[in-house]
């Protein structure tokens, strides 16, 4: 069975999530092979992590040399590693580093590339990509017709699986050219953590916008009830109320998750292109004529000051 | 190094405001709607005139460059009149339905063509493509580095550094001229064309090129040379309607509670 190269995704060898659902659709594929590039010391773990999830190998590149470079040298390394191992499909988190490391791979091995695909299925001989556009008001199919396919995945596109691969650990020494070591990170400042799940990954997101007038104490208490990710619309950012990261929309993040509570958002194309695709979709807002009513799965018109700590309440009482 | 030349990227899309579609072929239906030139790339633009306007003791010539239809004009027209001082548009009947990557080699030989500059700018993504792959593309093809995603740009003599929300933190990354760099619409607000800036771009150069101009082969490009294939488009289903309940003395919670556990989310 073919190789399907996996890059792994993590935090100074913290794989982070999106890592075991490529690696879930990867066994769709055939074989699923992870690729680390990290730090020596983390590729045990690394390497124990990814194969509780299925990977079957595990290529270890250390990246001592390679530290703080930002995309080309990983793109590199996946060139070298495809030449070596003519994989059936490479697999990248669509992040934004993924996806630039995914567009340089795509030039290097003369290969197709399709970038945030939400669903990958295998048809005959042929993989093929369910992607959302034009604000999610489209999906699309397609499928790489030249080279190898290079994929990158958008969050939540599989439930990851768990279930040992066997997990053999390689070494890879890859060839890094100097022109590959220029643009650097000089200075990161780790996003304050507020306890709650990264927005892109959240399986729930509670968001604010305008509605709120500023005030997103009933949202987050709502958001921590249910575990979920706290979001903002562009407005809420725009007045200052939450910074950019928070952003959920076309120039923001764009989120898929299982369940999306809008609160006081009206439902702007801006912000519909960064959650309409989420499951389920609950909203609740003032003004009874707001377009995000159009989306949702459930709609309470009432002030989400008042009625936000009421379900929040009700969901503490329950939980006991 | 000085700095003497900026090439801005520029697309002409469809009004994101108006009723997008596909064509037969399964490509964006680029004619029969309205276009204008991406929000998006309108603040690569404002950088760029930035950069160029902090950097006034040198001679900077800021190219906004685009590949497109006839109409795609109106983008290069609008960055002309933002204060770009010439435009150059790549119009071939050959290239319609390239994909990203075809689309990055014709924007690397026109580019090649023109002369390449200390410093390429793109916006975040296109507002319908959407793929935010196109200066990586690019920066491969021409063997430069990227900085990309800037929410705050400075140069300094061949220095750039810029600060971005990362995946995971808030970078600050350096990289040396010549790079290509994109910039989000966190980086500034993007100007309005005064009525003398409309005025003077009618008079600046704006020059068209053809594939053959630019040393590419209409073999390498359009919908049969595409490197991925769509085999089928779908409008979303509508939302099927979903319950809306009006809120009374606490009873949009209750129901909302109710709606949640049902759905197992509590």
């Amino acid at each position: 069975m073919s190789e399907v190269l996996v890059l792994v995704d993590h935090v100074d060898g913290a794989v982070r999530k999106p890592t075991y659902e490529l690696l879930a659709i990867a066994k769709r594929i055939g074989s699923p092979s992870a690729v680390f590039i990290g730090g020596a010391d983390k590729s045990a773990a690394v390497a124990d992590a990814v194969k509780a999830y299925g990977a079957d190998k595990v290529y270890v590149v250390d990246d001592t040399e390679i530290k703080g470079y930002l995309v080309a040298p990983k793109a590199e390394v996946l060139q070298q590693l495809a030449e070596k191992t003519s994989p059936a499909a490479i697999l990248i988190p669509a992040s934004a580093e993924g996806k630039e490391i995914a567009g340089r791979l795509s030039i290097k091995l003369s290969s197709g590339l399709i970038t945030d695909a939400v669903d990958v299925k295998v048809e005959g001989e042929d993989i093929v990509t369910t992607q959302s556009v034009f604000a999610g008001n489209f999906t699309v199919d397609a499928k790489v017709v030249k080279g190898t396919p290079i994929i990158a995945v958008k969050p939540n596109a599989a439930a990851p699986e768990e279930g040992a691969g066997a997990g053999a650990v390689e070494e890879f020494a890859a060839r890094i050219s100097d022109a590959a070591k220029t643009a650097q990170i000089v200075a990161a400042q780790p996003r304050q953590s507020t306890g709650r799940p990264e927005l892109t990954e959240a399986a729930i997101v509670v968001s604010g916008g305008r509605g709120t007038g500023g005030d997103f104490t009933a949202v987050e208490a709502l958001a921590d009830a249910l575990g979920a990710a706290v979001g903002a619309s562009r407005a809420a950012v725009d007045s200052g109320w939450k910074p950019h990261t928070f952003q959920v929309g076309q120039t923001g993040k764009v989120v898929s998750p299982q369940l999306y509570v809008a609160n006081g958002i009206s439902g702007a194309i801006q912000h519909r292109a960064g959650m309409q695709t989420s499951k389920t979709i609950v909203a609740v807002n003032k003004d009874e004529e707001a377009p995000i009513f159009e989306l949702v799965d459930f709609g309470v018109v009432g002030d989400l000051h008042t009625v936000l700590p009421a379900v929040t309440a009700e969901i503490e009482k329950r939980k006991g | 190094m000085t700095l003497s030349n900026i090439v801005v990227l520029v697309k002409y899309v469809p009004d994101a405001t108006g009723d997008r579609k596909f064509e037969a072929d399964n490509t964006v239906d680029r004619v029969g709607v309205d276009g204008l030139l991406s929000e998006l790339d309108e603040y690569a633009v404002e950088q760029a005139l930035q950069i160029k306007e902090k950097r006034a003791d040198e001679e900077i010539t800021v190219t906004a460059l685009t590949v497109g239809p006839a109409e795609a004009e109106a983008a290069v027209r609008k960055a002309l009149q933002m204060g770009a001082d010439k435009a150059v548009h790549v119009q071939d009947d050959a290239i319609a339905g390239s994909d990203a990557a075809a689309t990055s080699l014709v924007l690397a030989k026109a580019i090649e063509k023109i002369g390449v500059p200390e410093l390429v700018v793109g916006g975040l993504a296109s507002t319908d493509g959407g793929m935010s792959v196109v200066p990586a593309m690019l920066a491969e093809r021409l063997n430069l580095p990227q900085v990309t995603l800037a929410a705050v740009v400075e140069t300094q003599g061949d220095q750039v550094r810029i600060k971005r929300d990362g995946d995971t933190a808030t970078e600050v990354i350096g990289g040396t001229l010549p790079l290509v760099l994109s910039v989000t619409d966190q980086s500034g607000e993007a100007r309005y064309p005064s009525f003398k800036g409309i005025m003077a771009a009618k008079k600046k150069p704006l020059e068209t090129l053809s594939l053959a101009d630019i040393g590419v082969d209409a073999s390498e490009v359009g919908l049969d040379a595409a490197w991925t294939k769509v085999e089928a488009t779908a409008a979303r289903p509508p939302r099927t309607a979903g319950e809306i309940v009006k809120d009374e003395d606490g009873s949009g919670a209750t129901a909302l509670v109710e709606f949640l556990a049902s759905k197992k989310f509590i």
